[in-house]
């Protein structure tokens, strides 16, 4: 009954085209952000932070980036393992080389080398589109891999060939390395996570957005309104790999805090973030962080319920686990193919109805 | 031939026709071996309604696809408010003020009525991307005017109600209406319109008939647009050019047209009792 546009007169376009226009929406997105800052920091532990809220703020950073590209500029990519990699190899070989840098300036760093080295594997989306799109990115992930192993510049000569994240820290926290303590790792997450979706939110509303949505609905059409093909394309690899490289960063710095590129960076994590976006919706930022939320967070639940909860053994829930949630996605495709936001927006409609259909 | 004095004309109903504003000199397109367009000539008067008919397969589509810059053709020259146009990328047309519609539409069916025609805006927007990614100052100013300049389009076709709807969910006739609004949103100074009429009933075609009679009078927007329906040609243009075969068989007022016997033959026939 609550839950109503009607009496929240919009006077003006400015109030017209507010990301929550629905009071109801506004109450409940800053109810969510004064939890995550202002409740979860002082009672988090290692336990959540390092099982679910840490790789989850991460993986909805590098889905809201690849939804970037692939949900509203509609590029195909399965090159994220490989662009993720590159942020984490920027970030340690500058955190190593200028000690003295503030870690957050590092990590943005990482971000814009990675915009860069996105941009570069994009040129090929000029003349190839679709599955010959991804096959090109595909390639991406393949040769990134590959360098980030054989030149052992890239991992500062180490005989293990791993990178391992030294100890930096954040107005007087430790962020990266072993000490570092859960609310720090938690909310410098949080704070990367919460400002990047600000901007892509404000990117995709904007004529950016929609210059990507018009290049991915019809291209011939968006070139003839005026669109040019060559800077939007560019432009969604560019910013897409920014996201990407930032969350590979801290996957590496925060959170994995030593790391070998084939294992953490290999093509699973691509198939894992376009899963997430796929499942998630595609073209929608929410559905970004549900996307990375259902994918985090299933797997947790589920072994907290087997093991846990039922005693079975480790292996036969770590096997089951893995067929539930292939089982659960191809349900949640076939029930909904756009996703979770779109349940979600679904679900909101019925509600500002109910409980009075008609 | 008709002939336009240089400096202008009224017409009948009172709308002002200037000068020259596009003009086609000697143009031939081909595909291959193929050609599509053969030394066609002639010029769009400023604030006139030009049409352009013929059977199928005469080369009209392929004759717009010319002027809106999607095909350079092999020889000829495009000229443009008195400057000679080179080979141009599409959007580079759109630029100099051209807007158009397509035969098949060509909307932007994941996006709503009101995203597709702000981005026929698109050129009139220069804010720079950090204003746009921290939505701030320029940004958040220009996305105000221009959606007050997108409500007046929105007003002035109609549409209101369908708004916020996503354009995919709409029926063909609003379809076409929204991708004219697209177009017009562009403030073009030449708009193009590929059969705006194709697939409609009656009703639908005198509702887009009343549209771009309006839009050509309210606006002085030139408009040259390709049809099949000659009741609605001969009576909403001003001038008309006839192709066959990629050749231009005729070219001059409605009246004109109909009295030319080689049109006759090609295309328009005679009633039989």
């Amino acid at each position: 009954m609550i839950y109503r546009e009607a009496g929240d007169f919009k006077t003006g376009y400015r109030e017209d085209g507010q990301t929550f226009p629905i009071k109801l929406d506004r109450w409940a997105y800053y109810g969510v952000l004064a939890v995550a800052f202002g409740i979860i920091p002082f009672v988090i532990n290692d336990y959540w932070a390092s099982a679910v809220l840490v790789p989850f703020l991460i993986y909805a950073i590098a889905a809201m980036g690849l939804n970037i590209l692939t949900g509203y500029a509609g590029q195909v990519s399965l090159g994220t393992g490989g662009f993720m990699a590159v942020g984490a190899y920027a970030v340690y070989k500058l955190m190593t080389a200028f000690p003295d840098v503030n870690i957050v300036i590092h990590i943005l760093l990482a971000g814009f080398v990675t915009a860069f080295v996105g941009m570069l594997f994009g040129l090929p989306s000029l003349r190839i589109k679709g599955f010959y799109l991804a096959v090109a990115t595909l390639a991406a992930q393949f040769f990134l891999v590959w360098l980030f192993n054989k030149v052992p510049w890239f991992y500062n000569y180490s005989a293990s060939g791993q990178i391992t994240a030294p100890e930096r820290t954040f107005l007087g926290e430790a962020v990266t390395g072993p000490a570092s303590s859960a609310p720090a790792k938690y909310l410098i997450c949080l704070g990367f996570a919460f400002v990047l979706a600000w901007l892509a939110r404000n990117l995709t509303r904007g004529m950016l957005g929609r210059k990507w949505m018009a290049i991915r609905d019809m291209d011939i059409a968006a070139e003839i309104i005026g669109v040019n093909p060559l800077g939007a394309k560019l432009s969604a690899f560019a910013i897409s790999s920014f996201f990407i490289g930032v969350a590979g960063a801290l996957l590496f710095a925060v959170y994995l805090g030593a790391a070998e590129v084939g294992e953490a960076f290999g093509i699973n994590k691509s198939f894992l973030v376009l899963f997430m976006i796929i499942i998630g919706g595609l073209g929608s930022i929410f559905g970004s962080f549900a996307g990375a939320a259902f994918l985090v967070l299933l797997p947790v639940l589920l072994k907290n319920l087997l093991v846990g909860s039922l005693g079975w053994p480790t292996d036969l829930a770590a096997h089951l686990e893995l067929m539930i949630v292939g089982a659960l996605i191809v349900f949640f495709l076939i029930v909904e193919p756009h996703g979770l936001a779109r349940l979600w927006a679904l679900a909101k409609d019925k509600l500002r109805l109910w409980p009075f259909p008609h | 031939m008709a002939s336009v004095p240089e400096e202008g004309v009224v017409t009948p109903d009172g709308r002002q026709i200037g000068g020259v504003l596009m003009e086609m000199k000697n143009i031939t397109l081909r595909f291959g071996g193929v050609v599509a367009v053969k030394d066609i000539s002639f010029d769009i008067r400023k604030g006139e309604i030009r049409a352009i008919i013929g059977p199928n397969g005469a080369g009209k589509s392929s004759m717009l696809n010319v002027i809106s810059g999607f095909y350079n053709p092999q020889e000829g020259e495009v000229w443009f408010k008195g400057y000679r146009r080179g080979p141009m990328k599409p959007y580079e047309v759109a630029r100099l003020g051209i807007a158009r519609t397509f035969q098949n539409i060509a909307l932007f069916d994941g996006m709503t009525v009101l995203d597709n025609i702000m981005t026929g805006r698109l050129n009139k927007m220069r804010s720079g991307f950090l204003a746009q990614a921290l939505w701030w100052g320029a940004a958040e100013r220009e996305e105000i005017e221009n959606r007050a300049q997108v409500e007046k389009i929105i007003d002035f076709l109609e549409i209101q109600n369908i708004r916020k709807t996503p354009v995919g969910r709409l029926p063909y006739g609003l379809k076409k209406r929204v991708e004219l609004a697209r177009a017009l949103a562009a403030e073009p100074q030449l708009l193009l319109l590929d059969e705006p009429m194709a697939g409609m009933n009656v009703e639908e075609k005198e509702d887009m008939s009343r549209f771009i009679l309006d839009v050509n009078d309210e606006f002085g927007t030139t408009i040259a647009l390709i049809e099949h329906d000659m009741g609605v040609v001969m009576d909403i243009s001003d001038r008309v050019v006839v192709m066959d075969y990629g050749r231009k068989i005729g070219d001059g007022t409605p009246a004109e047209v109909r009295g030319n016997q080689e049109v006759i033959d090609a295309y328009l026939g005679v009633a039989h009792d």
